[in-house]
């Protein structure tokens, strides 16, 4: 096994370089403007991290090259199983052939309560299942049918939104035309979200496309229940973008609400379509997922007046920093309210550094995740002691690559849309005590004798956000770093001979 | 038997390509050729002429009737006509709905499977108005038609479509084996008609292998949903589709791979016909007529 450990920020560049040589020169120069270093840069430091580097010197949001393993994903999974998926009381129909339902079946452990087949719908298919004959004479009067069918055996359901797969933009359905219809003749909403596959460069599209839908299909509702029977108070927030895997939006939840907020919706973690609805006469949009969701909160921005704030809870310091920055677009009985909260929270944080933080210190992390974490989480490490060796995202674009630079240290080497054979030798020659990425990363990065956790889905742990997520989120990487196993990594008759010598 | 000999019929809508292949199809039998016909164009207008009547049990509509198309059989949808002339047609979805190309590729996928292919001598494909997707350009592709004929007119869309279709034919013509078998001229009474299609067959590196005049008894015939083959065995339009029918069977493996020329190419050429003015012509007209206006 390698050990030939890089360091620092000339050696990442070297290390950029020597992976490139891989490349035939087109690929590598296409790949090079994907490769960097978090270089210093003039901006004040971050008020909350003390950070300041410039990280988005290289190009994202762009075709992945052809050839290479890429692991992004499409405008429908961006769409179905990241922004429309979890709202669980509508039924979500992946319309087109069944692979895409199929693969995407269960969701993404978007944690919500009620039962499931009776109000609430999230971990089950529902497909078209087009076949020949509904790509040559057009999937609508399926896509009709099949929601009459929904109707029928799921009368508790509050709508239906219809995932286009890719064949439904090649074959020019009228997917708006049934969702009218339908809405006509079972008054309740429908929405028909043109997230084919083939549109965009990645996931990123779909959140945008999803997010347009919400815009044209679901607000300014008048007669909505919903939005009548709503009565609007001055702590009303919407969190947005907190998709509640593994209980996170819960764990975040109560610190807003023991501070006095008034949590109205979640975007989209155990979300109705309610809050959904009511969400443009909320005060406040604290949005945690910028990437997925920014579209719609700078459009009730502009169209309702809400303001809206960013906000990250992961890890105690930027949790702090957070509730006490939400705490100060209101008055002081909430501020009063959120010290409190700090204070109470400040025993766990304390007990919970006491016991990992020796057991964490000075370790190094890589990860490469979507396109909000490989930033967001990376204070948490912090404030365990851990160092970021490495970052980068699947599906981020320009502005994230900005805010990164409040987040990791001049020399943090930054690598968009990795490649597999670019992750793999960056871990290889730098060999950090950790790394944190998705599921297809896991397994060769655990054979190559480094701690793994999935950032994905917590490796099936969780909550990782507000003060409840960091104590768990300590324990599972003081799992990973110091699991025995490592230590049994080379294989004992490696060492025998000297073994049976000496005996 | 000899060995199978594919041929297709393409053109711009409208141009007479059903009525001309028809007609030549049932000409071709009296050469002792066993023919199978396959309609590629959702309306299934392709075998009416055949059949005396508008063929109802299209493939991809029993298809869709029975499930899928494994659940069909040949005998559902292969329709016997004049002379024993064998018709089906692939069918589709009403206008603005679905992908019908991809229905001619179920299509001929089916027939090919299920020997629609076996006992015959002939197989002819009518292809609709231009080469619009890749569904169809099946016919066009490895081991279908060997031959292409395009049925055009002195009409300026004509010539463009004819080129454009060449344009398909050169894709597929060095990975398949497709050449252009020449262009059939359908007479439309433009200006300079026979020279403008044997230019541009020139042009394309083909030839125009036969010029159709126009004559009414084509239109007696059709309404009575017949060739004028059947309707008039011994006029004169018969004897000029016969004709055809001999020239498209003594054609065999001499197609070309066509050259395509660009759209100013093609317009350079309607100037040199005078059918079209050049720019400093129109504006010199313009002028002229603004000086009597004045």
């Amino acid at each position: 096994m390698a050990k030939d450990h890089v360091g620092g920020s000339e050696d990442y560049e070297a290390l950029i370089e020597e992976v490139l040589k891989a490349y035939p020169a087109k690929s590598a120069k296409r790949r090079a403007k994907h490769l960097t270093v978090a270089k210093a840069t003039e901006e004040e430091p971050d008020a909350t991290t003390g950070i300041a580097s410039k990280c988005d010197t290289q190009k994202s949001n762009i075709k992945s090259v052809p050839g290479v393993m890429t692991i992004r994903g499409c405008a429908y999974a961006g769409s179905k199983g990241v922004v429309w998926g979890p709202v669980k009381d509508m039924v979500h129909i992946s319309h087109g052939p069944v692979g895409c339902g199929q693969y995407s079946w269960s969701q993404r452990r978007n944690y919500y309560i009620g039962k499931t087949g009776v109000d609430s719908f999230v971990t089950m298919q529902f497909t078209t299942d087009f076949q020949e004959k509904d790509i040559v004479f057009g999937g609508d009067k399926k896509l009709a049918k099949t929601i009459d069918e929904i109707e029928e055996l799921f009368p508790l359901n509050n709508g239906v939104t219809i995932q286009s797969e890719c064949p439904i933009g090649l074959i020019g359905d009228d997917i708006e035309a049934v969702a009218k219809q339908k809405n006509k003749e079972h008054g309740k909403t429908m929405v028909p979200v043109r997230c084919e596959g083939f549109r965009g460069v990645s996931q990123s599209l779909g959140h945008h496309i999803a997010n347009d839908a919400v815009r044209d299909w679901v607000f300014d509702k008048e007669d909505s229940d919903a939005v009548k029977a709503y009565e609007p108070g001055q702590y009303d927030v919407n969190v947005i973008g907190d998709y509640n895997i593994g209980g996170d939006a819960w764990a975040s939840r109560i610190l807003l609400e023991e501070m006095g907020l008034n949590v109205v919706g979640n975007w989209s973690g155990d979300a109705t379509l309610a809050e959904i609805e009511r969400a443009p006469k909320a005060k406040l949009n604290l949005i945690h997922c910028y990437r997925s969701m920014n579209y719609i909160c700078r459009h009730m921005e502009e169209k309702y007046g809400i303001e809206w704030m960013e906000y990250n809870f992961f890890g105690p310091s930027q949790i702090a920093a957070s509730l006490r920055a939400i705490a100060a677009k209101f008055d002081e009985t909430i501020q009063e309210k959120c010290e409190a909260v700090i204070a109470k929270y400040q025993p766990l944080v304390d007990a919970v550094i006491e016991k990992y933080r020796p057991r964490l210190e000075g370790k190094s992390v890589m990860l490469y995740v979507g396109g909000l974490r490989p930033r967001h989480v990376v204070t948490a490490y912090d404030d365990l002691g851990m160092v970021i060796a490495g970052t980068g995202y699947e599906f981020g674009h320009g502005d994230d690559y900005k805010r990164t630079g409040h987040y990791v240290k001049e020399g943090t080497l930054i690598y968009d849309d990795v490649t597999g054979y670019e992750l793999e030798k960056f871990i290889e020659k730098i060999r950090p005590d950790l790394v944190g990425s998705g599921i297809k990363e896991k397994y060769p990065v655990q054979k190559m004798g480094i701690p793994f956790r999935q950032m994905h889905s917590w490796d099936y742990s969780g909550p990782y956000h507000g003060y409840d997520g960091f104590a768990i989120f300590a324990r599972d990487m003081d799992m990973a770093i110091n699991n025995p196993v490592w230590g049994l990594y080379d294989a004992p008759w490696k060492s025998a001979p000297e073994a049976i010598a000496a005996e | 038997m000899s060995e199978l000999r594919q041929i297709a019929f393409y053109g711009k809508g409208g141009i007479g390509k059903s009525t001309t292949s028809q007609n030549t199809l049932a000409a071709l039998v009296e050469l002792d050729q066993k023919i199978l016909i396959v309609g590629c164009d959702p309306k299934a207008d392709s075998t009416r002429l055949i059949l005396n009547s508008k063929a109802q049990d299209t493939v991809l509509h029993m298809a869709a009737e029975m499930g899928s198309v494994e659940d069909l059989e040949l005998e559902d949808v292969l329709k016997i006509g004049f002379k024993d002339i064998k018709c089906v047609e692939s069918g589709g979805p009403e206008p603005g709905v679905g992908c019908a190309g991809r229905g001619v590729i179920t299509a001929i996928n089916f027939l090919e499977e299920n020997g629609a292919y076996d006992d015959v001598d002939y197989v002819s494909y009518d292809v609709l108005g231009d080469v619009v997707c890749g569904g169809f350009a099946m016919p066009i592709r490895e081991n279908k038609a060997q031959e292409i004929y395009i049925v055009m007119s002195g009409e300026m869309m004509a010539l463009y479509a004819a080129n454009n279709i060449s344009k398909g034919i050169l894709k597929y013509a060095n990975s398949g084996g497709v050449r252009l078998g020449g262009l059939i001229c359908n007479e439309r009474q433009t200006d300079k008609e026979l020279e403008l299609a044997e230019a541009l067959a020139a042009r394309l590196g083909s030839k125009l292998i036969h010029f159709v005049p126009r004559d009414n008894i084509v239109q007696h015939a059709e309404l009575r949903r017949q060739t004028v083959l059947q309707y008039a065995p011994e006029s004169q339009q018969a004897q000029e589709y016969r004709s055809l029918a001999n020239k498209i069977h003594n054609n065999s493996g001499k197609g070309v791979i066509p050259s395509p020329i660009t759209m100013e190419e093609l317009e350079e050429m309607l100037m040199e016909f005078g059918i079209m003015q050049s720019e400093e012509e129109r504006l010199a007209a313009i002028a002229a007529t603004d000086a009597q206006a004045s």
